[in-house]
């Protein structure tokens, strides 16, 4: 049997992105103002994981860290075809940045035992570091491979695929057990269906705090976070409309000269 | 204090059918305005998601969640299309009388099949002489040793060109008292679907006539005890069918709701977006208001639905007041979008057309106050 742990992550839902507001003392995000979901990209290393559940023996593990609201999307993995579902829940956890979530994240595969293959979204629609995959893969010390796009093979020992690259794609070959980070190239997600709802009515999710762990305060949360935000604010994306009179070459003219002055040109 | 919220996993299942309107009904909705005719990847797609096995129980290939499920299902489809909502409203319409009363031959024979849209259903009960008051009918039955042969013509039957599982109401031809409802399907020989209609509204939803020439059935098919067919059509259609079209006009109400604001807080005038003018407050205003009691009342009616209870005198309130709603909302949307809401382009056109169809279906809003004045009477 072939052990996934998929690593999602609750963000606020980017269809409500303009409510979405900053703790001004924390500089983190207020995510408990608008509905959580399940990371987009997640959704993708959901679904990988999944399509190799319809042909092989495989065992999905969902891992997420997050508020007691968390508990909401890893259930609705679990309703997509998840077998088990791990919820990271402390008040210690609170603040992380990348480094100390994928440090979290680790300690909770370790925690959960068995695997072949961890998948992560490639980033966060919130943080958007990209960081936490890598992370987690040098944290475990097994091999990463960012942005794949496409599974080639997948051997119970060694998968092949195919990795983003700016104009084009790095065909790689790599050893289990490992880490791969996923883009929206590499699938159509699924939805929830009323069925996988009703299977998940069986399906447990485990929960760990801090002590379940064993890891020291200082390692996670705020505290294990070297990452110091000094300044998050939001920005005001404001149209402005203007209409260029005079003959084409006017207008053509004045048009270059406006493009050049707000550095597009 | 009497808990209001909805369940984890109802909130999960309203995300489920919304997922689905967005990905699988949307597209279509375009292309089902234009040609009028309903959408085969569509009606494929709600068989794949399940969305026809949600009342139809366990043991016969279905879901068995029950009626509130079914609302929100509902709701979120038909806040994307309100002619897919119909469409699937009457399917479960369809398969209610044999959930309620097919004798156990029928139910195998046919609801695991209606449960994954292999096969697709409608009742028919309205004709020209008979739909409000449906004893009407003119479609008749006369005894051949074991079997019926039925005469007569349905109109204004929606799925009537798509259902292949068809429950249809006929009265005796010996005695005007007596119906009996079968449950007649493509197999058999002497029924045909005739006129289409083409409606102001929930285009993409199949409305249309049957015909019945010496229809032959046999008394396997036969819903319920003979001679007591209003029952059982009575019962689905008060409940099923009225409970559906609260659905459909909740959705609706959303709709309405959702393209306003997006309308008024992008339009400008005066220098800032409309949606910061009193006038256009109010509107806004009056349709959440109505939506959120039109909830209490269309839930609440699911609720007592679920737990069994007679319910339907609760839907036909529900039913007035959300479908009088919807239309006042799509009016309320129209008038929001100023010249816009005139142009094809814009929803809200559609959803004021889609609004004109909410009433009549299931009853009139004015057979609902007849309805609902029996009931304060009795």
């Amino acid at each position: 049997m072939l052990n996934i742990i998929v690593c999602v992550k609750a963000v606020p839902d980017p269809k409500e992105a303009c409510n979405i507001k900053i703790d001004p003392h924390s500089k983190t995000l207020m995510r408990c103002d608008v509905p959580l979901v399940v990371n987009p990209l997640d959704k993708n290393a959901m679904e990988a994981a999944l399509q190799l559940k319809e042909q092989f023996d495989v065992h999905i593990s969902v891992l997420s860290m997050g508020p007691p609201e968390a508990g909401n999307i890893v259930k609705e993995c679990l309703a997509l075809g998840a077998d088990q579902g791990f919820l990271l829940c402390d008040p210690a956890f609170g603040g992380a940045d990348a480094y100390a979530t994928a440090f979290t994240l680790a300690k909770g595969i370790e925690k959960i035992g068995a695997y072949d293959v961890i998948i992560c979204g490639m980033a966060s629609s919130d943080g958007s570091t990209e960081w936490v995959g890598p992370e987690i893969a040098a944290i475990l010390n097994i091999p990463v491979v960012t942005m794949v796009k496409e599974i080639v093979e997948s051997d119970r020992d060694r998968w092949k695929v195919k990795a983003s690259l700016e104009n084009g794609y790095r065909l790689m070959q790599v050893k289990l057990p490992a880490v791969f980070t996923v883009t929206r190239d590499l699938n159509t997600p699924r939805t929830l269906s009323f069925s996988g709802i009703i299977k998940a009515r069986t399906k447990e999710i485990t929960r760990w705090a801090i002590s379940d762990l064993g890891v020291p305060a200082e390692a996670v949360g705020l505290k294990g976070s070297p990452t110091i935000v000094s300044e998050l604010s939001s920005t005001e994306s404001k149209r402005e409309a203007e209409i260029i009179a005079g003959t084409r070459e006017e207008k053509a003219e004045f048009l270059v000269q406006k493009l050049a002055d707000v550095g597009v040109l | 204090m009497i808990d209001f919220t909805f369940t984890e996993e109802q909130e999960m299942f309203r995300k489920a059918a919304s997922e689905f309107a967005e990905t699988s009904v949307a597209p279509h909705v375009a292309e089902m305005e234009k040609t009028g005719e309903v959408s085969d990847e569509v009606v494929k797609a709600l068989g794949e998601a399940e969305m026809m096995a949600l009342t139809i129980p366990e043991d016969f290939g279905g879901l068995g969640l029950g009626y509130t499920a079914r609302m929100i299902a509902l709701e979120e489809i038909s806040r994307i299309s309100v002619a897919t909502a119909m469409m699937l409203q009457v399917f479960a319409l369809g398969i209610e009388p044999i959930v309620q009363s097919g004798s156990d031959e029928l139910k195998k024979k046919y609801l695991p099949a209606l449960a994954k849209g292999e096969r697709l259903s409608t009742t028919a009960v309205t004709e020209a002489t008979g739909g409000s008051d449906p004893t009407g009918i003119r479609t008749s039955y006369k005894k051949d040793g074991d079997d019926f042969i039925v005469n007569g013509r349905k109109c204004f039957i929606t799925n009537s060109h798509i259902a292949d599982t068809i429950n249809i109401l006929t009265k005796s031809e010996d005695d005007p008292k007596l119906f009996c409802v079968f449950t007649i399907d493509r197999d058999m020989d002497g029924w045909r679907a005739t006129h289409k209609e083409h409606k102001v509204g929930m285009r993409g939803c199949n409305t249309g006539e049957l015909a019945f020439e010496n229809l032959r059935i046999p008394k396997s098919q036969l819903l319920g005890e003979e001679g007591k067919g209003l029952r059982v059509s009575m019962a689905a259609i008060g409940d099923v069918g009225r409970g559906g079209m609260v659905g459909c006009a909740l959705g609706l109400q959303v709709a309405c709701l959702e393209e306003s604001v997006k309308f008024a807080n992008e339009r400008i005038l005066y220098g800032k977006p409309i949606s910061a003018l009193p006038a256009i407050q109010n509107k806004l205003a009056e349709m959440k208001i109505e939506l959120e009691a039109g909830r209490l009342l269309a839930y609440r009616a699911a609720a007592l639905q679920d737990k069994g209870q007679r319910s339907s005198n609760e839907f036909a309130v529900a039913k007035y007041f959300t479908c009088e709603a919807a239309q006042k909302a799509a009016k309320m949307a129209v008038d929001i979008h100023g010249g816009y809401g005139c142009m094809e382009e814009y929803a809200v056109t559609r959803f004021l057309r889609d609004s004109f169809v909410l009433g009549p279906s299931a009853g009139t809003s004015d057979i609902m106050k007849v309805i609902i004045g029996r009931w304060v009477l009795a």
